[in-house]
């Protein structure tokens, strides 16, 4: 009789690869989904997942809701509680495709909606803080009702599964992109279940993450003091909600985002020549202590119009980025990028807390 | 003989190379791990990218690979010689206890952690290019050769030497004194340091089609631990 994971000990770490073009061309999934393929073993096959943005450019003025229900009456309930918040201008079921690697999903639907402008106005929210609080309270507040992804023209797709049986399962093929990220997940400390697969997620902001968060519960007390909830079982999710606090509600830089969560030594900031850079980055270590992550990891960030490439200051986690005409990939190795494009050039590996940062060109997304 | 790889998994293309005989081309590699593993009396090429681990427990072969190499190359490795003709990834030669790797280009982050050695079994590592931070962390022997080819002049990344307890580093050219641990000494290597790394140099210039006489007529410095300040302490008073 064959062990089962959890009975016996399956080393690997986990992959991530993306891909982004800086004209804005979109590309189907299927690059991405081939690119986990070499990286087959770094995963066990309990999560999978993509995020991929320009993806709904007829709806791309709507948030789009993806969401697991444990089963109709769930999704029935929660219907209710969305139409009293949104104007839900269309609900349908994500197609999926049955493959016998893929089993135990959950009825899964996406909703493009609108917050209803009146209940917007008595609460005097913004529509970014008003869907946020509202995901965060639906994945705290409804058991059996997650929402996976919340952005606008952009999705997650994820399941228990290895990464490139995820992509077949939901037809990534039939999407088109101008940004992909994925992810194939071996689980370390935290169960393997839909909802723990990455991408993780708010509004259109996704993380996907190699690695373990040493530093998780100094974190996740800390930016539970601003309204999120951390409900997913797993450490990830809380660099999704320390990137939204930073970027979407104190306004950093993606760069200075970065410094915080990936902040250099007190000695190597000492050893700083540039003065502004010295105390730019005494600064941000000292104001946001709470938020820098320790413990290796490497993450591809994505957000409407470009993505973001980090590794752990100490750089415990592997990283290789590539570039080709207006395409730039980064994948945990080589291996991947080349599968996604053979003549990938200026290969290299950033250093350890120094962001790669791509953006689409403006106006081109 | 050539074995075309392509979506073949490691395990088979291991076993296609114990039953090939001595000299084998890969061809399509493209992330398969472990290549090689604990192999002796072959010289296999490798076309395409090699997976994690190449050459792990590598026990007498010869790998060349025509390209850039992954993370962990010759991780434990025993005895063989592993040449890259491009960049190498983190933690190369982790942990060699013998042999030697030749990298043309850069090397990651960690490169020669935890090397060692013991009576004759004296571990190599000569690095063309530049390597990322952590160089020789915890190294306990064995000798490390970086020699800035075709940079700018910046050798070493942050904290090099940390932990080092044994071996010797070699740097072409100067380095900066406040990166290291104070428990590592740098001098100016000496004609005598330089005996030891003399003919593996000749060796990597006739390779990588460098001219050896003007790498060897370079200054040198050598990194050694500090016998008179050792580590002790450092954790608790006693």
């Amino acid at each position: 009789m064959n062990s089962i994971e959890g009975q016996i000990r399956i080393p690997s770490g986990c992959a991530i690869a993306a891909v982004i073009s800086k004209d804005g061309n979109r590309m189907t999934g299927e690059k991405i989904v081939e690119s986990m393929k070499p990286m087959h073993d770094r995963s066990n096959g309990l999560g999978g997942g993509f995020a991929a943005y320009g993806i709904y450019p007829e709806y791309k003025e709507f948030y789009a809701l993806h969401m697991f229900f444990n089963d109709r009456a769930a999704r029935k309930n929660c219907e209710v509680f969305l139409k009293e918040r949104f104007e839900i201008v269309k609900s349908e079921i994500i197609p999926t495709k049955k493959i016998p690697a893929i089993t135990d999903e959950p009825v899964i639907w996406r909703y493009f909606v609108a917050p209803l402008q009146s209940i917007l106005h008595n609460l005097q929210l913004d529509e970014k803080e008003y869907v946020a609080r509202t995901v965060m309270k639906i994945n705290c507040e409804m058991p059996g009702s997650y929402v996976f992804s919340s952005g606008k023209n952009m999705g997650a797709f994820k399941a228990v599964g290895f990464p490139e049986d995820v992509g077949v399962f939901y037809k990534l093929d039939e999407y088109e992109g101008y940004s992909w990220t994925a992810h194939g997940r071996y689980p370390t400390n935290t169960p393997g279940w839909w909802g723990g697969a990455h991408p993780f997620t708010l509004l259109d902001y996704s993380i996907v993450h190699n690695g373990e968060i040493s530093s998780y519960d100094a974190n996740r007390r800390f930016i539970e003091m601003f309204g999120y909830k951390c409900t997913l079982q797993t450490d990830t999710e809380v660099i999704t909600y320390i990137m939204d606090y930073l970027l979407r509600v104190q306004k950093l830089s993606l760069g200075e985002a970065a410094s915080v969560i990936a902040a250099p030594f007190w000695s190597t900031i000492q050893n700083k020549t540039d003065l502004y850079d010295k105390q730019k980055h005494e600064f941000l270590r000292t104001v946001f202590p709470s938020l820098l992550i320790t413990g290796p990891f490497s993450i591809v960030f994505g957000f409407n119009g470009g993505l973001m490439a980090l590794n752990d200051r100490l750089k415990l986690r592997s990283m290789v980025v590539g570039e080709k005409d207006d395409k730039v990939f980064i994948a945990s190795e080589e291996a991947a990028i080349r599968v996604m494009e053979p003549n990938a050039e200026n290969m290299y590996a950033p250093a350890g807390g120094e962001p790669v940062i791509i953006k689409v060109k403006e106006g081109a997304f | 003989m050539t074995l075309d790889v392509k979506n073949i998994e490691f395990k088979e293309l291991n076993e296609k190379l114990r039953e090939s005989n001595s000299s084998v081309t890969l061809e399509g590699c493209c992330g398969q791990r472990f290549i090689a593993c604990g192999m002796k009396d072959k010289s296999i090429t490798i076309e395409g990218i090699p997976g994690n681990a190449l050459g792990a427990y590598l026990n007498g072969a010869s790998i060349t690979v025509n390209g850039n190499a992954q993370d962990a190359v010759g991780d434990t490795m025993n005895d063989g010689e592993i040449i890259i003709h491009g960049n190498i990834g983190d933690a190369a030669g982790y942990a060699m206890r013998g042999g030697k790797i030749f990298v043309k280009g850069n090397a990651g982050y960690r490169a020669g952690i935890h090397m060692k050695e013991y009576k004759e079994k004296v571990p190599l590592m000569i690095i063309g290019g530049s390597t990322g931070s952590f160089l020789g962390e915890y190294q306990a022997g064995g000798i490390i050769v970086v020699l800035g080819l075709g940079t700018d002049g910046k050798l070493v990344s942050n904290f090099p030497c940390t932990g080092m307890h044994g071996g010797k580093v070699f740097f072409r050219g100067e380095v900066q004194k406040s990166a290291f641990p104070k428990n590592v000494c740098l001098s100016p290597a000496t004609a005598k340091d330089l005996e030891c790394i003399k003919e593996q140099i000749s060796e990597f210039a006739h390779i990588f089609g460098y001219d050896k006489e003007q790498i060897l007529n370079s200054q040198f410095t050598v990194a050694t631990p500090d016998s008179n300040n050792p580590y002790k302490q450092m954790y608790v008073a006693n």
